[in-house]
Protein backbone atom coordinates (compact mmCIF):
# COMPACT_ATOMS: atom_id res chain seq x y z
CA UNK A 1 0.00 0.00 0.00
CA UNK A 2 1.17 3.39 -1.25
CA UNK A 3 -1.08 5.16 0.94
CA UNK A 4 0.59 6.91 4.52
CA UNK A 5 -1.08 5.35 7.22
CA UNK A 6 -3.06 7.85 9.62
CA UNK A 7 -1.54 6.74 12.63
CA UNK A 8 1.44 5.41 12.91
CA UNK A 9 3.41 4.73 16.44
CA UNK A 10 6.82 3.15 16.29
CA UNK A 11 8.46 1.95 19.70
CA UNK A 12 7.15 4.16 21.78
CA UNK A 13 8.69 4.30 25.46
CA UNK A 14 6.94 6.54 28.34
CA UNK A 15 8.00 6.63 31.76
CA UNK A 16 6.76 8.67 34.69
CA UNK A 17 9.85 9.34 36.73
CA UNK A 18 11.49 5.72 37.36
CA UNK A 19 8.09 3.87 36.04
CA UNK A 20 8.15 3.10 32.69
CA UNK A 21 4.52 2.46 32.00
CA UNK A 22 5.09 2.04 27.88
CA UNK A 23 7.57 -0.28 27.04
CA UNK A 24 8.15 -0.60 23.14
CA UNK A 25 4.97 -0.24 21.66
CA UNK A 26 4.07 0.31 17.50
CA UNK A 27 0.79 0.49 15.84
CA UNK A 28 -0.50 1.27 12.38
CA UNK A 29 -3.43 2.41 11.41
CA UNK A 30 -4.82 3.24 7.68
CA UNK A 31 -7.12 4.60 6.75
CA UNK A 32 -10.73 3.20 7.57
CA UNK A 33 -9.28 1.02 10.11
CA UNK A 34 -10.78 0.61 13.51
CA UNK A 35 -7.96 -0.44 16.35
CA UNK A 36 -9.39 -1.68 19.45
CA UNK A 37 -6.63 -1.35 22.28
CA UNK A 38 -7.76 -3.88 24.86
CA UNK A 39 -6.23 -4.87 28.45
CA UNK A 40 -6.10 -4.13 32.11
CA UNK A 41 -5.53 -1.29 34.13
CA UNK A 42 -2.28 0.36 34.07
CA UNK A 43 -1.66 -1.84 31.28
CA UNK A 44 -0.87 1.54 29.31
CA UNK A 45 -3.61 1.65 26.97
CA UNK A 46 -4.65 5.34 27.80
CA UNK A 47 -1.31 6.72 27.70
CA UNK A 48 -0.66 4.91 24.45
CA UNK A 49 -3.73 6.62 23.23
CA UNK A 50 -3.01 10.02 24.50
CA UNK A 51 0.52 10.02 22.96
CA UNK A 52 -1.04 10.11 19.60
CA UNK A 53 -1.99 13.75 19.99
CA UNK A 54 0.73 14.68 22.78
CA UNK A 55 -1.30 15.23 25.66
CA UNK A 56 1.29 13.02 27.24
CA UNK A 57 4.99 13.29 25.85
CA UNK A 58 6.47 10.00 24.90
CA UNK A 59 9.82 9.51 26.30
CA UNK A 60 11.22 7.98 22.75
CA UNK A 61 9.52 6.48 19.70
CA UNK A 62 8.34 8.49 17.03
CA UNK A 63 4.81 9.11 16.33
CA UNK A 64 3.55 10.25 12.53
CA UNK A 65 -0.11 11.65 11.48
CA UNK A 66 -0.47 11.26 7.92
CA UNK A 67 2.54 10.38 7.33
CA UNK A 68 4.11 13.44 9.52
CA UNK A 69 5.92 12.88 12.53
CA UNK A 70 6.14 15.54 15.38
CA UNK A 71 9.20 17.15 15.39
CA UNK A 72 10.46 16.08 19.16
CA UNK A 73 13.38 17.54 20.96
CA UNK A 74 15.25 15.24 23.67
CA UNK A 75 14.94 16.61 27.20
CA UNK A 76 17.57 14.73 28.74
CA UNK A 77 18.30 10.98 28.63
CA UNK A 78 15.09 9.67 28.78
CA UNK A 79 12.32 12.71 28.14
CA UNK A 80 11.39 14.55 25.21
CA UNK A 81 9.07 17.70 24.36
CA UNK A 82 7.25 18.63 20.59
CA UNK A 83 9.87 20.97 19.54
CA UNK A 84 7.21 22.80 17.71
CA UNK A 85 3.99 23.75 19.48
CA UNK A 86 2.18 25.49 16.52
CA UNK A 87 2.90 21.39 14.63
CA UNK A 88 0.82 20.21 17.59
CA UNK A 89 -1.55 22.39 17.31
CA UNK A 90 -2.51 21.77 13.90
CA UNK A 91 -1.66 18.21 13.90
CA UNK A 92 -3.79 17.71 16.86
CA UNK A 93 -6.89 20.22 14.99
CA UNK A 94 -7.22 17.06 12.35
CA UNK A 95 -7.77 14.49 15.53
CA UNK A 96 -10.66 13.96 17.30
CA UNK A 97 -10.59 12.81 20.56
CA UNK A 98 -13.79 11.65 23.08
CA UNK A 99 -13.19 11.59 26.96
CA UNK A 100 -14.31 9.27 29.13
CA UNK A 101 -16.00 12.39 31.06
CA UNK A 102 -17.17 13.69 28.00
CA UNK A 103 -15.79 17.09 29.05
CA UNK A 104 -17.64 19.08 27.20
CA UNK A 105 -17.39 22.95 28.07
CA UNK A 106 -20.07 23.82 30.86
CA UNK A 107 -20.47 27.81 29.74
CA UNK A 108 -21.74 26.53 26.02
CA UNK A 109 -24.89 25.26 24.97
CA UNK A 110 -24.64 21.53 22.87
CA UNK A 111 -24.37 23.56 19.50
CA UNK A 112 -21.77 25.84 20.78
CA UNK A 113 -19.41 23.16 22.11
CA UNK A 114 -20.06 21.48 18.73
CA UNK A 115 -19.03 24.50 16.27
CA UNK A 116 -16.28 25.89 18.84
CA UNK A 117 -13.41 24.44 16.82
CA UNK A 118 -14.90 24.61 13.54
CA UNK A 119 -14.77 28.46 14.06
CA UNK A 120 -12.12 29.27 16.58
CA UNK A 121 -9.66 26.80 15.38
CA UNK A 122 -10.38 26.20 11.88
CA UNK A 123 -11.43 29.41 10.77
CA UNK A 124 -14.80 28.09 9.06
CA UNK A 125 -17.40 30.78 8.80
CA UNK A 126 -20.38 30.29 11.44
CA UNK A 127 -23.03 29.93 9.19
CA UNK A 128 -21.44 26.83 7.48
CA UNK A 129 -20.06 25.93 11.19
CA UNK A 130 -23.99 26.00 12.59
CA UNK A 131 -25.11 24.52 9.24
CA UNK A 132 -22.62 21.44 9.87
CA UNK A 133 -23.03 21.06 13.88
CA UNK A 134 -26.42 20.69 13.06
CA UNK A 135 -26.17 17.83 10.64
CA UNK A 136 -24.06 16.06 12.88
CA UNK A 137 -25.66 16.85 16.47
CA UNK A 138 -28.91 14.95 13.59
CA UNK A 139 -26.83 12.06 13.09
CA UNK A 140 -25.97 11.29 16.80
CA UNK A 141 -29.80 11.91 17.46
CA UNK A 142 -29.59 15.21 19.43
CA UNK A 143 -31.09 17.44 16.70
CA UNK A 144 -33.94 18.45 19.68
CA UNK A 145 -30.94 19.49 22.09
CA UNK A 146 -28.86 21.90 20.38
CA UNK A 147 -29.32 24.56 22.70
CA UNK A 148 -29.28 22.57 25.71
CA UNK A 149 -26.11 23.06 28.61
CA UNK A 150 -24.34 19.82 28.79
CA UNK A 151 -25.03 19.78 32.44
CA UNK A 152 -28.67 19.38 32.09
CA UNK A 153 -28.64 16.31 29.38
CA UNK A 154 -27.92 12.67 30.70
CA UNK A 155 -24.22 10.37 30.73
CA UNK A 156 -25.22 9.07 26.84
CA UNK A 157 -26.42 12.18 25.59
CA UNK A 158 -23.59 14.19 26.76
CA UNK A 159 -21.17 11.50 25.29
CA UNK A 160 -23.04 11.62 21.84
CA UNK A 161 -22.71 15.73 21.93
CA UNK A 162 -18.33 14.93 22.50
CA UNK A 163 -18.97 12.82 19.53
CA UNK A 164 -20.84 15.61 17.57
CA UNK A 165 -17.91 17.92 18.50
CA UNK A 166 -15.50 15.47 17.11
CA UNK A 167 -17.91 14.85 13.85
CA UNK A 168 -17.67 18.19 13.60
CA UNK A 169 -14.05 18.79 12.69
CA UNK A 170 -14.23 15.87 9.81
CA UNK A 171 -11.10 14.76 11.63
CA UNK A 172 -8.78 11.88 9.83
CA UNK A 173 -8.96 10.22 12.95
CA UNK A 174 -10.49 9.89 16.01
CA UNK A 175 -9.62 8.76 18.89
CA UNK A 176 -11.95 7.42 21.94
CA UNK A 177 -10.56 6.60 25.88
CA UNK A 178 -12.76 4.46 27.34
CA UNK A 179 -15.84 6.23 25.78
CA UNK A 180 -18.57 4.08 27.94
CA UNK A 181 -16.65 3.70 30.96
CA UNK A 182 -18.42 6.65 32.94
CA UNK A 183 -21.96 5.91 31.97
CA UNK A 184 -24.60 4.18 33.83
CA UNK A 185 -25.07 0.68 32.17
CA UNK A 186 -28.51 1.28 30.37
CA UNK A 187 -26.83 4.60 28.69
CA UNK A 188 -24.17 2.34 26.91
CA UNK A 189 -26.22 1.40 24.45
CA UNK A 190 -26.84 4.33 22.45
CA UNK A 191 -23.15 5.44 22.31
CA UNK A 192 -21.88 2.29 21.21
CA UNK A 193 -24.27 2.49 18.51
CA UNK A 194 -23.61 5.67 17.29
CA UNK A 195 -19.14 4.52 17.17
CA UNK A 196 -21.05 1.72 15.33
CA UNK A 197 -22.36 3.86 12.70
CA UNK A 198 -19.23 5.90 12.59
CA UNK A 199 -17.30 2.38 12.43
CA UNK A 200 -19.46 1.62 9.49
CA UNK A 201 -19.30 4.38 7.31
CA UNK A 202 -15.03 3.65 7.40
CA UNK A 203 -13.98 6.93 9.81
CA UNK A 204 -10.18 5.95 11.01
CA UNK A 205 -10.54 5.06 14.77
CA UNK A 206 -7.87 3.86 17.49
CA UNK A 207 -10.36 2.69 20.42
CA UNK A 208 -9.03 2.17 23.92
CA UNK A 209 -12.35 0.15 25.50
CA UNK A 210 -13.14 -1.93 28.18
CA UNK A 211 -16.41 -3.18 26.06
CA UNK A 212 -15.01 -6.79 24.51
CA UNK A 213 -17.95 -7.88 22.66
CA UNK A 214 -18.18 -4.21 20.80
CA UNK A 215 -14.39 -4.55 19.92
CA UNK A 216 -14.78 -7.87 18.61
CA UNK A 217 -18.08 -5.96 16.66
CA UNK A 218 -16.22 -3.15 15.28
CA UNK A 219 -12.57 -3.50 15.20
CA UNK A 220 -10.47 -4.84 11.93
CA UNK A 221 -7.53 -4.76 14.67
CA UNK A 222 -6.94 -5.59 17.96
CA UNK A 223 -4.36 -4.80 20.43
CA UNK A 224 -3.97 -6.54 23.89
CA UNK A 225 -1.58 -4.34 26.01
CA UNK A 226 -0.37 -5.92 29.19
CA UNK A 227 2.42 -4.04 31.48
CA UNK A 228 3.08 -1.73 28.76
CA UNK A 229 3.62 -3.79 26.33
CA UNK A 230 1.42 -5.40 22.99
CA UNK A 231 1.43 -9.15 24.36
CA UNK A 232 -0.68 -10.18 21.52
CA UNK A 233 -2.35 -8.67 18.44
CA UNK A 234 -3.99 -9.56 15.25
CA UNK A 235 -8.05 -9.80 13.73
CA UNK A 236 -10.54 -9.77 15.98
CA UNK A 237 -11.51 -13.48 15.28
CA UNK A 238 -8.21 -14.32 16.21
CA UNK A 239 -7.62 -12.58 19.37
CA UNK A 240 -11.31 -13.11 21.26
CA UNK A 241 -11.69 -16.77 19.15
CA UNK A 242 -8.28 -17.83 19.64
CA UNK A 243 -6.27 -15.91 21.49
CA UNK A 244 -2.83 -17.73 22.50
CA UNK A 245 -1.19 -15.63 25.39
CA UNK A 246 -2.41 -17.75 28.59
CA UNK A 247 -2.82 -13.68 30.45
CA UNK A 248 -4.48 -13.14 26.81
CA UNK A 249 -7.04 -16.02 27.94
CA UNK A 250 -7.37 -14.99 31.28
CA UNK A 251 -8.44 -11.42 30.75
CA UNK A 252 -10.64 -12.19 28.09
CA UNK A 253 -12.93 -14.88 30.79
CA UNK A 254 -12.33 -12.26 33.15
CA UNK A 255 -14.13 -9.35 31.35
CA UNK A 256 -16.35 -11.67 29.40
CA UNK B 1 -30.82 66.86 68.50
CA UNK B 2 -32.87 65.84 64.86
CA UNK B 3 -34.76 69.37 65.27
CA UNK B 4 -32.18 71.03 65.25
CA UNK B 5 -30.81 69.28 61.56
CA UNK B 6 -30.91 71.78 58.64
CA UNK B 7 -31.24 69.75 55.49
CA UNK B 8 -30.59 73.01 53.26
CA UNK B 9 -27.39 72.08 54.02
CA UNK B 10 -27.69 69.01 51.70
CA UNK B 11 -28.61 71.45 48.77
CA UNK B 12 -27.07 71.02 45.68
CA UNK B 13 -25.97 74.33 45.21
CA UNK B 14 -23.50 76.12 47.50
CA UNK B 15 -23.68 76.87 50.81
CA UNK B 16 -25.40 73.59 50.18
CA UNK B 17 -22.71 70.63 50.41
CA UNK B 18 -25.02 68.31 48.08
CA UNK B 19 -23.21 68.99 44.57
CA UNK B 20 -19.38 68.11 46.53
CA UNK B 21 -20.55 64.96 48.07
CA UNK B 22 -22.34 63.68 45.21
CA UNK B 23 -19.16 64.94 43.46
CA UNK B 24 -16.86 63.06 45.82
CA UNK B 25 -19.45 60.07 45.54
CA UNK B 26 -18.46 59.44 42.07
CA UNK B 27 -14.85 59.96 42.35
CA UNK B 28 -15.44 56.76 44.89
CA UNK B 29 -17.11 55.07 42.56
CA UNK B 30 -14.38 55.60 39.79
CA UNK B 31 -11.63 54.51 41.85
CA UNK B 32 -13.70 51.30 42.98
CA UNK B 33 -14.17 50.63 39.34
CA UNK B 34 -10.71 51.22 38.06
CA UNK B 35 -9.40 49.85 40.90
CA UNK B 36 -11.19 46.75 40.62
CA UNK B 37 -10.58 46.65 36.87
CA UNK B 38 -6.75 46.61 36.96
CA UNK B 39 -6.98 44.33 39.81
CA UNK B 40 -8.78 41.65 37.78
CA UNK B 41 -6.16 42.57 34.80
CA UNK B 42 -3.28 41.48 37.93
CA UNK B 43 -5.61 38.85 39.03
CA UNK B 44 -5.80 36.99 35.47
CA UNK B 45 -1.89 37.50 34.81
CA UNK B 46 -1.17 37.19 38.71
CA UNK B 47 -2.96 33.58 38.23
CA UNK B 48 -1.72 32.23 35.02
CA UNK B 49 1.91 33.31 36.43
CA UNK B 50 1.13 30.66 39.54
CA UNK B 51 -0.28 27.90 38.12
CA UNK B 52 1.61 27.51 34.65
CA UNK B 53 4.63 30.07 34.88
CA UNK B 54 8.15 28.91 35.15
CA UNK B 55 10.01 29.38 38.79
CA UNK B 56 11.48 32.96 38.19
CA UNK B 57 7.35 33.79 37.18
CA UNK B 58 5.82 31.75 39.60
CA UNK B 59 7.90 33.04 42.50
CA UNK B 60 7.85 36.58 41.33
CA UNK B 61 4.07 36.31 41.98
CA UNK B 62 4.08 34.39 45.07
CA UNK B 63 6.33 37.36 46.56
CA UNK B 64 3.51 39.88 45.06
CA UNK B 65 0.71 37.98 47.22
CA UNK B 66 2.73 37.55 50.04
CA UNK B 67 3.27 40.84 50.60
CA UNK B 68 0.27 42.67 49.71
CA UNK B 69 -1.88 40.53 51.43
CA UNK B 70 0.51 40.41 54.52
CA UNK B 71 0.55 44.22 54.91
CA UNK B 72 -1.93 46.87 55.72
CA UNK B 73 -4.04 47.99 52.59
CA UNK B 74 -3.35 51.90 54.15
CA UNK B 75 0.07 51.47 54.64
CA UNK B 76 0.37 50.16 50.99
CA UNK B 77 -1.28 53.27 49.66
CA UNK B 78 0.32 55.31 51.75
CA UNK B 79 3.66 53.67 50.31
CA UNK B 80 2.66 53.05 47.29
CA UNK B 81 1.18 57.04 46.47
CA UNK B 82 3.81 58.75 48.12
CA UNK B 83 7.17 56.22 47.35
CA UNK B 84 6.12 55.19 44.22
CA UNK B 85 5.00 58.82 42.67
CA UNK B 86 8.82 59.98 44.50
CA UNK B 87 10.05 57.14 42.61
CA UNK B 88 8.87 58.05 39.55
CA UNK B 89 9.74 61.63 39.75
CA UNK B 90 13.03 60.62 39.99
CA UNK B 91 13.38 58.28 37.33
CA UNK B 92 12.00 60.88 35.22
CA UNK B 93 14.29 63.11 36.09
CA UNK B 94 17.24 61.26 35.85
CA UNK B 95 16.13 60.23 31.86
CA UNK B 96 16.45 64.10 31.33
CA UNK B 97 12.62 64.95 31.48
CA UNK B 98 10.64 67.12 33.82
CA UNK B 99 9.33 65.87 36.99
CA UNK B 100 5.43 65.75 36.53
CA UNK B 101 2.21 66.08 39.29
CA UNK B 102 0.71 63.09 39.57
CA UNK B 103 -2.74 63.02 38.54
CA UNK B 104 -4.45 62.10 41.67
CA UNK B 105 -7.64 59.91 40.04
CA UNK B 106 -5.06 57.78 38.05
CA UNK B 107 -2.71 57.31 41.27
CA UNK B 108 -5.39 56.18 43.26
CA UNK B 109 -6.91 54.01 40.55
CA UNK B 110 -3.54 52.55 40.51
CA UNK B 111 -3.03 52.20 44.11
CA UNK B 112 -6.55 50.60 44.65
CA UNK B 113 -5.43 47.94 42.10
CA UNK B 114 -2.17 46.91 42.86
CA UNK B 115 -3.47 46.30 46.46
CA UNK B 116 -6.73 44.61 44.60
CA UNK B 117 -4.68 42.30 42.53
CA UNK B 118 -3.27 40.67 45.21
CA UNK B 119 -6.31 39.38 46.72
CA UNK B 120 -7.78 38.74 42.97
CA UNK B 121 -5.05 36.78 42.08
CA UNK B 122 -5.99 34.46 44.95
CA UNK B 123 -9.39 34.44 43.77
CA UNK B 124 -9.23 33.44 40.32
CA UNK B 125 -6.25 31.00 40.82
CA UNK B 126 -8.43 29.27 43.17
CA UNK B 127 -11.37 28.97 40.64
CA UNK B 128 -9.02 28.33 37.65
CA UNK B 129 -8.34 25.17 39.87
CA UNK B 130 -12.14 24.24 40.54
CA UNK B 131 -12.31 23.91 36.64
CA UNK B 132 -12.34 20.06 36.32
CA UNK B 133 -8.90 19.65 34.22
CA UNK B 134 -10.30 17.92 31.21
CA UNK B 135 -12.37 20.99 29.82
CA UNK B 136 -9.14 22.46 29.56
CA UNK B 137 -7.28 19.26 28.35
CA UNK B 138 -10.12 19.17 25.72
CA UNK B 139 -9.75 22.42 24.35
CA UNK B 140 -5.66 21.35 23.90
CA UNK B 141 -6.78 18.31 22.21
CA UNK B 142 -8.63 20.21 19.53
CA UNK B 143 -5.72 22.23 19.14
CA UNK B 144 -6.90 25.52 20.52
CA UNK B 145 -3.50 27.70 21.04
CA UNK B 146 -2.59 28.40 24.81
CA UNK B 147 -4.01 31.63 24.92
CA UNK B 148 -7.40 30.93 23.28
CA UNK B 149 -7.66 28.15 25.50
CA UNK B 150 -7.26 30.78 28.21
CA UNK B 151 -9.55 32.87 26.59
CA UNK B 152 -12.53 30.31 25.32
CA UNK B 153 -12.62 28.12 28.01
CA UNK B 154 -10.64 28.57 30.65
CA UNK B 155 -11.67 32.02 31.93
CA UNK B 156 -15.57 31.51 31.15
CA UNK B 157 -15.49 28.25 32.90
CA UNK B 158 -13.73 29.30 36.28
CA UNK B 159 -15.97 32.62 36.33
CA UNK B 160 -18.70 31.41 38.19
CA UNK B 161 -16.19 29.37 40.69
CA UNK B 162 -14.54 33.29 40.96
CA UNK B 163 -17.98 35.23 41.16
CA UNK B 164 -18.74 34.51 45.30
CA UNK B 165 -15.13 36.04 45.99
CA UNK B 166 -15.15 38.77 43.31
CA UNK B 167 -18.18 40.59 44.80
CA UNK B 168 -16.46 40.50 47.79
CA UNK B 169 -13.69 42.04 46.31
CA UNK B 170 -15.84 44.79 44.60
CA UNK B 171 -17.34 45.63 47.98
CA UNK B 172 -13.90 45.69 49.40
CA UNK B 173 -12.30 47.78 47.06
CA UNK B 174 -15.23 50.38 47.10
CA UNK B 175 -14.59 50.45 50.63
CA UNK B 176 -11.20 51.12 50.39
CA UNK B 177 -11.61 53.95 48.22
CA UNK B 178 -12.00 55.52 51.69
CA UNK B 179 -8.62 55.20 53.12
CA UNK B 180 -7.33 57.72 49.90
CA UNK B 181 -9.27 60.36 52.61
CA UNK B 182 -5.37 60.21 54.13
CA UNK B 183 -3.44 61.11 51.14
CA UNK B 184 -6.00 64.15 50.71
CA UNK B 185 -7.97 62.91 48.18
CA UNK B 186 -11.60 63.96 47.73
CA UNK B 187 -13.33 60.87 47.52
CA UNK B 188 -16.62 60.69 49.26
CA UNK B 189 -15.09 60.37 53.13
CA UNK B 190 -12.50 63.27 52.83
CA UNK B 191 -15.30 65.31 51.52
CA UNK B 192 -18.27 64.67 54.11
CA UNK B 193 -15.29 65.05 56.68
CA UNK B 194 -14.65 69.03 55.17
CA UNK B 195 -18.54 69.58 54.86
CA UNK B 196 -19.19 68.16 58.28
CA UNK B 197 -16.00 70.52 59.90
CA UNK B 198 -17.47 73.41 58.21
CA UNK B 199 -20.93 73.11 59.54
CA UNK B 200 -20.25 71.18 62.68
CA UNK B 201 -23.21 69.00 61.49
CA UNK B 202 -21.65 65.72 61.88
CA UNK B 203 -24.13 63.48 62.27
CA UNK B 204 -25.91 64.62 59.64
CA UNK B 205 -23.13 64.41 56.91
CA UNK B 206 -21.60 61.30 57.84
CA UNK B 207 -25.51 59.60 57.84
CA UNK B 208 -25.74 61.02 54.44
CA UNK B 209 -22.22 59.57 53.30
CA UNK B 210 -23.28 56.24 55.07
CA UNK B 211 -26.49 56.34 52.97
CA UNK B 212 -24.78 56.73 49.69
CA UNK B 213 -22.31 54.00 50.60
CA UNK B 214 -25.21 52.11 51.05
CA UNK B 215 -26.93 52.40 47.72
CA UNK B 216 -23.85 51.64 46.20
CA UNK B 217 -23.74 48.19 47.75
CA UNK B 218 -27.39 47.54 47.02
CA UNK B 219 -27.48 48.79 43.17
CA UNK B 220 -23.80 46.62 43.06
CA UNK B 221 -25.94 44.01 44.77
CA UNK B 222 -28.42 43.79 41.95
CA UNK B 223 -25.76 43.78 39.08
CA UNK B 224 -23.43 41.00 40.96
CA UNK B 225 -26.61 39.10 41.14
CA UNK B 226 -27.80 39.07 37.38
CA UNK B 227 -23.57 38.68 36.46
CA UNK B 228 -23.86 35.39 38.36
CA UNK B 229 -27.06 33.98 36.89
CA UNK B 230 -25.44 34.61 33.53
CA UNK B 231 -22.18 33.13 34.76
CA UNK B 232 -23.84 29.71 36.30
CA UNK B 233 -25.92 29.33 32.93
CA UNK B 234 -24.63 25.94 32.56
CA UNK B 235 -24.50 24.82 35.74
CA UNK B 236 -27.68 22.88 37.14
CA UNK B 237 -29.18 25.20 40.32
CA UNK B 238 -28.28 23.44 43.34
CA UNK B 239 -31.70 21.65 45.14
CA UNK B 240 -33.08 23.22 47.93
Amino acid sequence: MTQDPAIEIRDLHKSYGAIEVLKGVSMTAYPGDVVAVIGGSGSGKSTMLRCINMLEKPSSGRIAIQGEAYEMRQLGTNAMEPASPKQVQRIRSQLGMVFQNFNLWPHRTVLQNVIEVPIHVLGVPKEQAVARGRDVLARVGLAEKEDVYPAFMSGGQQQRAAIARVLAVDPLAMLFDEPTSALDPELVGEVLSVIRDLAAEKRTMVLVTHEMAFARDVASHVIYLRDGRIEEEGPPEQIFGDPQSPNLQQFIRSVA
Amino acid sequence: MLQSIDLSLLAFNPPGWGGALLNGFVKSIQLAAGGYAIGILIGILGASAKLYGNRVVKDLAEIYTMVIRAVPELVLMLVFYYAGTDLMNTVLKAMGYDGFDVNGLLAGILVIGLVQGGYTTEVIRGAILAVPPGQIEAAAAFGMSPGKVMRRVTLPAMTPHALPGMANLWMIATKDTALLAVIGFSELTLVTKQAAAATREYFMFFIAAGILYLILTLGSNVILRRFERHARRGMVPVQR
